[in-house]
């Protein structure tokens, strides 16, 4: 069964347990970060950080207040990084996680650039480098379990369940509380759908979402490029072929010296 | 036939600056294996994709696109005016797309699975294609190249047999059809990136801009590479074969200045170049000063030249061109504010390195082989 993820980021307090949880469960190196001005920590995701909480500072009825956004791998439905991988060292299972396969992998990081989202990190100070990101903790999933960052949320901001479950149930809070979500689910159709869906109480651009991504599944532009191959070879054949006939026709059979 | 290149040692001073350069080439690329990506570089998370695979790959395999050009307008246009400059072509090509594959397994993370490419297929991965129709390209290459290494061994009856129409002519269809599928598809790479990729770049017909600015990069390659030859190997140039050149890399840039601009109207997007921001300056440098500006100059002298200085000033504008077009798109898709990106000095390194490696083996074979004909 394909399962999904509801982040509804007006429950999430920033406590960062799912953070840590990821951290331990996946055996990631902590970093040494340094205050910036901005709780956000660490500031960017990396090899060794597959989540992070953004804190957002925004206004509420003219006071100041906080937004948290929680960042992962959105597990797109059709993958853009999937149909990127020349070695297949990508793959989207049948319950949702995109995977990687390290022994697959040449490191040509073209994944990296193809992700809308700029999920894959890498790990640039190795010799024998890995791609890097949110797995879905698929093998917990597998086990039946909770992914870790989900296991360690206390205020039930990750709501974990059948896709089709979460949908509804994103549907059915904003239809419930017009007054207090955005009428936005993103993910629903960013990208032509992820499997990790958000709700949120303020724009997704004020929260540093993209705005831009196209609704349809990013695979669909490249394929009939790729679809079109055997025509376009064939096609090409015939016209130089011909070409070749009749630019040569009644010349006489010279050969090149 | 080439008596005279004969004449010319190897060991000029040009010859070993180009020693001196690959010399290093080999240092830096021992500390790049031993160190990793990392240390060598200056990529990150932040630009994935950096100097080499810009102009060593993407502006590499275009400028080579000569090529694949020359040996249609000979063997399947039979544009016979052009035979005396065919060889030279796909030489260049021939160790253009070496030094491009040898450019790949520099880059990629895990050069020694680099063999994955051959038995791990994604038909859906554009990258996929662009793997396989490099080295099909490649394997064509060096059979139009096995005419002048048989003669230069003197294996005569091999030598007829590779140099007959029979095999030329189809080998040249493989090279077309080759070269438009991968020259496209290193555009159709982009197409995955519509939200990173400025729309004064992206459109759908990127593929098709991608081959024909490639066509006149090959084409104007050609003709420096035709004027540079001419000067080491004191040959004199024959300026028919020039301004012939110099028409048709001016019809190409016509066509795909017409084609982009249109597209751009016709989906909206013209505006674009007036939007804040770099890519609007970016894109009006690309296409005025090294698109209209060489086509003008190109038309006007592509009749009435008489020397080899007025075609080559604005053809050099035309490689200018492509490249930084190359380079645009690949510094958009990883464009960030407060990022930025300036190669390692081992990433200079060893671009220059590859660089100084195809001018020593071209030269180097030129001497050898019947390459260059010397015309009366």
């Amino acid at each position: 069964m394909e399962k999904g993820v509801l982040v509804d980021l007006t429950l999430c307090i920033g406590c960062r347990g799912c953070q840590v949880g990821c951290k331990e469960w996946n055996k990631r190196k902590a970093a040494k970060t340094s205050f910036k001005g901005d709780f956000t920590n660490p500031t960017k995701l990396s090899s060794d950080c597959y989540t992070n909480i953004r804190f957002i500072e925004t206004k509420k009825q003219g006071r100041p207040a906080w937004n948290f956004v929680k960042n992962q791998c959105l597990h797109c439905k059709n993958p853009a990084c999937v149909s990127a991988c020349p070695v297949n060292a990508l793959t989207k299972s049948a319950q949702g996680p995109v995977m990687y396969n390290f022994d697959k992998c040449i490191g040509c990081r073209y994944c990296m650039l193809a992700c809308p989202f700029d999920i894959p990190k890498y790990e640039w100070e190795s010799t024998k480098p890995w791609m890097q990101k949110c797995s879905f903790c698929s093998e917990r999933i597998e086990d039946g379990m909770l992914p870790s960052c989900i296991k360690t949320c206390p205020t039930g901001t990750l709501y974990f369940d059948d896709y089709d479950k979460i949908v509804a149930e994103a549907k059915k809070r904003i239809m419930d509380e017009p007054n207090k979500y955005v009428n936005h689910i993103y993910g629903l159709t960013e990208a032509g759908g992820t499997n990790w869906i958000y709700l949120s109480d303020i724009s997704f651009k004020q929260l540093g979402f993209k705005d831009n991504i196209p609704a349809v599944p990013l695979p669909d532009i490249t394929w009939p490029v790729l679809s079109t191959i055997p025509g376009k070879i064939a096609g090409i054949a015939a016209l130089m072929s011909a070409i070749a006939y009749f630019r040569t026709r009644g010349a006489q059979e010279e050969d090149t010296q | 036939m080439s008596a005279q290149q004969k004449n010319i040692s190897m060991m000029s001073r040009g010859g070993l600056t180009a020693l001196l350069f690959m010399a290093a080439l080999v240092i830096a690329g021992f500390y790049r294996f031993a160190n990793g990506l990392g240390s060598a570089t200056n990529l990150s998370d932040d630009t994935p994709w950096g100097l080499w695979i810009g102009v060593d790959v993407l502006a590499g395999v275009a400028l080579a696109a000569g090529g694949f050009t020359i040996a249609g307008a000979v063997y399947i246009f039979n544009l016979g005016k052009y035979k005396p400059i065919t060889r030279a072509a796909v030489l260049t090509a021939f160790i253009g797309y070496i030094i491009v594959s040898v450019s790949i397994f520099f880059d990629l993370g895990k050069p020694q699975t680099i063999w994955h490419l051959l038995f791990l297929w994604n038909p859906q991965s554009i990258m996929f294609e662009v793997v396989w129709c490099v080295i099909i390209y490649t394997s064509v290459l060096a059979l139009e190249f096995a005419g002048p290494f048989l003669e230069s061994v003197g294996a005569k009856g091999a030598a007829q047999v590779m140099t007959s129409r029979k095999v030329l002519v189809p080998l040249a269809i493989a090279a077309i059809i080759l070269s438009f599928l991968h020259q496209s598809s290193l555009g159709a790479l982009f197409l995955l990136m519509p939200s990173k990729l400025s729309h004064l770049w992206w459109t759908t017909m990127l593929p098709y801009n991608f081959f024909i600015s490639a066509i006149a990069a090959g084409l104007a390659m050609v003709s420096f590479e035709y004027i540079v030859a001419s000067a080491v190997f004191h040959h004199t140039c024959d300026m028919s074969i020039l301004r012939g050149l110099a028409k048709g890399t001016a019809i190409v840039l016509l066509v795909y200045f017409i084609l982009r601009m249109g597209d751009l109207t016709i989906k909206g997007n013209l505006d674009l170049i007036f939007v804040t921001g770099i890519a609007g300056k970016l894109f009006m440098i690309e296409m005025v000063a090294l698109v209209l500006l060489p086509m003008i100059m190109l038309f006007k002298n592509a009749g009435s030249a008489t020397s080899a200085g007025g075609i080559l000033f604005p053809q050099v504008f035309v490689l200018l061109g492509v490249v930084m077009n190359r380079l645009d798109i690949l510094f958009l898709v990883q464009y960030q504010q407060g990022v930025s990106y300036c190669p390692s000095f081992i990433e200079w390194i060893i671009t220059a390195g590859f660089i100084a490696t195809i001018a020593f083996v071209y030269r180097f074979i030129v001497i050898k082989m019947p390459i260059i004909e010397n015309q009366p």
